[in-house]
């Protein structure tokens, strides 16, 4: 504490993005073509945190060109979010929609888009979440469709914010979705091996009555957590033409559903839900003591950052706020999914806690000096033109 | 059917110097919950130790086997002959005879080979530790003909010979419970003796149990066991209600504490230093050292040279009541050991609700996740871990908490469950 004020462990987060884009390219490769080769009829979308965007740019900038390819086929459409993956949405402070606004700015920079979905991190939303997001003006947003957080209502539908009508919610299809992620490369699983055949007849079948289908998932699934001997990129090629030949489905970006379809209920979620866990909440963040002391505290300072001039203490401050410092502190039980998902750096929950307070800390007594510097400094400002005028 | 076994130990509550005798302790007791049966060897028992569990005999009071018609031919078989050479005339009653000459003629310990047939133990570590392994040895040889049993259990290097012996007179298995290893008491300083008696053991043993993966792989690699009989059974702690109780504290002030022997392998220097950090940071703490051994005076010197004695305290040797008291007044213990096969101080500490940090070199450390754990050398992450149990209650708080409940699901009795099934294996491949 209180000497070096490098927060950021660089070389693992340069190692990690390079392993990660090595093993994504191939499914980059395969989407372009797949558009190419059913001319726009096959469409995907994407969510890509700012700070992913700013590793790769330093580390793997080919991997940017190849999101820029298939920015450009029209059949591709980004979404917003937090830029650096965080928990804004759950503080009462205006960082959220600062973060927002900033990937947006990234998305257009790069991809020349101006997203109208948004995606929060891990598909947390809650009412008065979506509230927030259509007063931004966004017209749709991505959440968990999970059984226990619906009841009876079918995730295969489009719905609308419970307060502001304006914003539609296209909601996880979790066991669709889980069948590829979790369950592809699994052989004690029952249905292994999943072919692109068998997955189609099963969409045909749950989706009957219904009147459309999302399928979200982790990018790292495809090469990372699957990888290329599983069979993921076989069955990633044949499914568009098994669901073409079914004559029942057709591939849209979630602004296009949003367009094509009308909901048909609002959703009430008053308690934010996320996608991770069987409780589908966001006590793996906010669900300890830990957690909810290092929050507290981490947004404690915010109208000070706010009111800095430096660029550099306003992005680590945005930095510290990424929701993974939360979740390597909880004390949950792991369940066997969440273990290869979220891998942390720390070999308990206690140490990850212990060396985000002393990182807090001493952000907080930069902040303070910070601050102390910048008013003096503008204190001799205005005394200099009062001297003038006498 | 139940299995009997004969235990060899060197000490047993109420008489303990260290962790041996109260692992020792909760072990029969767990073992006698699950129908096993047991006959426990040590030297000079005191005659009130806790019987109820095991039925204790006094070495002191067994004669010894040379005396015993007819056995004699059974000592040839005995093949220990190489802990050391002035032990060796013991083993036959020729040599025997003349170490008894040689040490009439220098008329050293004349008290000690005594002529009666008893042999009085000091049951303690002393000078004549060498002597009383191998005496102990041939008391067990005598035991172990007139006694009925399924197997040999023997704890610590002092006992190993026994145990050696006694299976090659009964022919019974033999299992040795390494509960610390030459290297963890000596660092790389190793006693060339004990090593030899501990290989000894661990080679003619048929089932080698070790506290901690962290020893098992020092049995493993330093020793040359096969890995296949090398088997880790972690310790657990006595569950004594009422510990946690809240207590009038003296000082208005957060006490860091350290507990244990003063000595290279607990670490003392690595807790001084992380002290010395943490004080600059947040002065208003006070620090306490419990305990005495051979690092005390050079700790002292440490503390007054960087200036923080009226922060820094030593108690000396605490027993009983005053251990129980320390961890009352305890906000954060701390356990630096460089090398500490298992550990059982944290978690008297964590029963009583203090939330501890741990070195990662320690064998509790595999088993325990609601402790804070730390490389012993890496004094910047001790001081990190200390300031922050000070300075954010939700971490004191949720430590502490957890680590109380983990401490006491810690039962012998699992304990005591793995341990049978080894007995019940080995006696069935024997």
């Amino acid at each position: 504490m209180g000497k070096r004020h490098d927060y950021f462990d660089d070389y693992t987060n340069a190692a990690t993005i390079k392993r990660i884009s090595e093993h994504c390219s191939p499914m980059n490769q395969l989407l372009l073509e797949l558009i190419h080769q059913y001319e726009g009829r096959f469409k995907v979308s994407f969510s890509i945190s700012g700070s992913a965007l700013e590793q790769l740019e330093l580390h793997s900038p080919e991997s940017i060109k190849s999101f820029q390819e298939l920015a450009k086929t029209g059949c591709v459409e980004f979404l917003a979010e937090t830029y650096y993956h965080t928990l804004a949405s759950l503080s009462d402070t205006d960082e959220f929609e600062n973060q927002v606004k900033q990937h947006v700015q990234k998305m257009q920079e790069l991809f020349g888009q101006t997203p109208t979905v948004l995606r929060n991190s891990s598909l947390i939303y809650s009412d008065e979440i979506g509230e927030r997001v259509a007063r931004m003006g966004f017209k749709g947003m991505l959440t968990d469709g999970a059984k226990h957080v619906l009841g009876w209502k079918s995730p295969n539908f489009l719905y609308t914010n419970a307060i502001n009508p304006k914003l539609k919610l296209l909601l996880k299809n979790a066991r669709l979705s889980d069948d590829i992620t979790l369950h592809f490369a699994d052989k004690t699983w029952s249905e292994w091996p999943l072919t692109a055949e068998k997955y189609a007849d099963w969409l045909q079948g749950s989706t009957a009555k219904s009147e459309i289908v999302n399928l979200f998932m982790n990018y790292e699934t495809f090469g990372e957590y699957l990888s290329a001997d599983s069979g993921i990129f076989d069955f990633m090629r044949y499914l568009p033409q098994e669901l073409f030949a079914r004559d029942e489905f057709e591939f849209l970006t979630p602004s296009e559903v949003i367009q094509k379809h009308q909901p048909i209920a609002p959703l009430h979620i008053p308690y934010p839900i996320s996608w991770v866990d069987e409780e589908r909440d966001i006590t793996s963040w906010l669900g300890n003591e830990l957690q909810t002391e290092a929050f507290e505290e981490l947004y404690k300072i915010q109208a000070k950052v706010k009111s800095l001039d430096s660029k550099s203490l306003k992005k680590d401050y945005e930095r510290l706020q990424a929701s993974e410092h939360f979740y390597y502190m909880r004390t949950k039980l792991f369940t066997n999914n969440e273990v290869r998902r979220n891998v942390s750096p720390y070999e308990s929950p206690y140490e990850a806690f212990i060396n985000y307070m002393n990182v807090l800390s001493d952000f907080t007594c930069q902040v303070e000096e910070a601050l102390k510097e910048q008013n003096t400094k503008s204190r001799k400002n205005d005394t200099h033109p009062q001297k003038g005028n006498k | 059917m139940s299995i009997r076994v004969l235990m060899f130990g060197w000490e047993f509550p109420p008489h303990i110097a260290g962790g041996l005798g109260t692992a020792c302790y909760g072990l029969t007791k767990g073992l006698a919950n699950h129908d096993i049966q047991i006959l426990f060897v040590m030297p000079k028992a005191g005659g009130d130790e806790d019987q109820s569990a095991v039925r204790i005999i006094n070495a002191s009071d067994v004669e010894m086997l040379e005396h015993i018609p007819g056995q004699n031919i059974r000592w040839e078989n005995v093949n220990f002959m190489e802990i050391s050479s002035n032990l060796v005339p013991y083993m036959t009653p020729d040599v025997f005879e003349k170490a008894v000459q040689e040490s009439i003629c220098t008329k050293e310990n004349t008290d000690k080979i005594s002529f009666t047939n008893k042999y009085q133990f000091s049951g303690k570590y002393g000078t004549n530790l060498m002597e009383e392994v191998a005496r102990y040895a041939m008391i067990a040889g005598t035991i172990a003909s007139q006694q009925q049993f399924d197997i040999i259990h023997a704890h610590d290097w002092l006992t190993y010979t026994a145990g050696v012996v006694a299976k090659q007179i009964s022919g019974k298995p033999l299992v040795i419970h390494v509960h610390a290893t030459e290297f963890d008491r000596s660092g790389e300083n190793v006693n060339q003796q004990v090593y030899d008696i501990e290989r000894f053991g661990m080679e003619n043993a048929d089932r080698v149990i070790t506290v901690s993966n962290l020893t098992r792989n020092i049995v493993i690699n330093r020793y040359g066991i096969n890995p296949a009989k090398v088997i880790t059974v972690h310790n657990a702690v006595d569950f004594q209600p009422g510990n946690s109780g809240k207590e009038e504290r003296p000082l208005k002030e957060k006490i860091v504490t350290f507990l244990g022997r003063i000595t290279y392998q607990k670490g003392p220097e690595y807790f001084i230093e992380a002290a010395y950090k943490v004080l600059k940071k947040y002065p208003n703490v006070r620090f306490v050292m419990a305990g005495s051994g051979d690092m005390l005076g050079k700790s002292i010197r440490r503390v007054a040279q960087l200036k923080m004695a009226t922060r820094f305290h030593f108690t000396g040797f605490l027993k009983g009541d005053d251990v129980q008291r320390m961890f009352r007044y305890s906000d954060v213990y701390v356990m630096p050991s460089v090398s500490e096969p298992f550990g059982i101080s944290p978690l008297e500490a964590m029963r009583t609700g203090v939330p501890s940090i741990i070195s990662k070199q320690s064998g509790v450390a595999e088993v325990l996740k609601h402790s804070i754990k730390v490389d012993y050398w890496d004094v910047d992450a001790l001081a990190d871990a200390i300031y922050a149990l000070l300075s954010y209650p939700a971490l004191s708080k949720v430590v502490g908490e957890a680590g109380q409940e983990e401490v006491n699901n810690l039962k012998w009795d699992n304990a005591a469950i793995k341990i049978k099934h080894i007995y019940e294996e080995v006696i069935h491949n024997n």
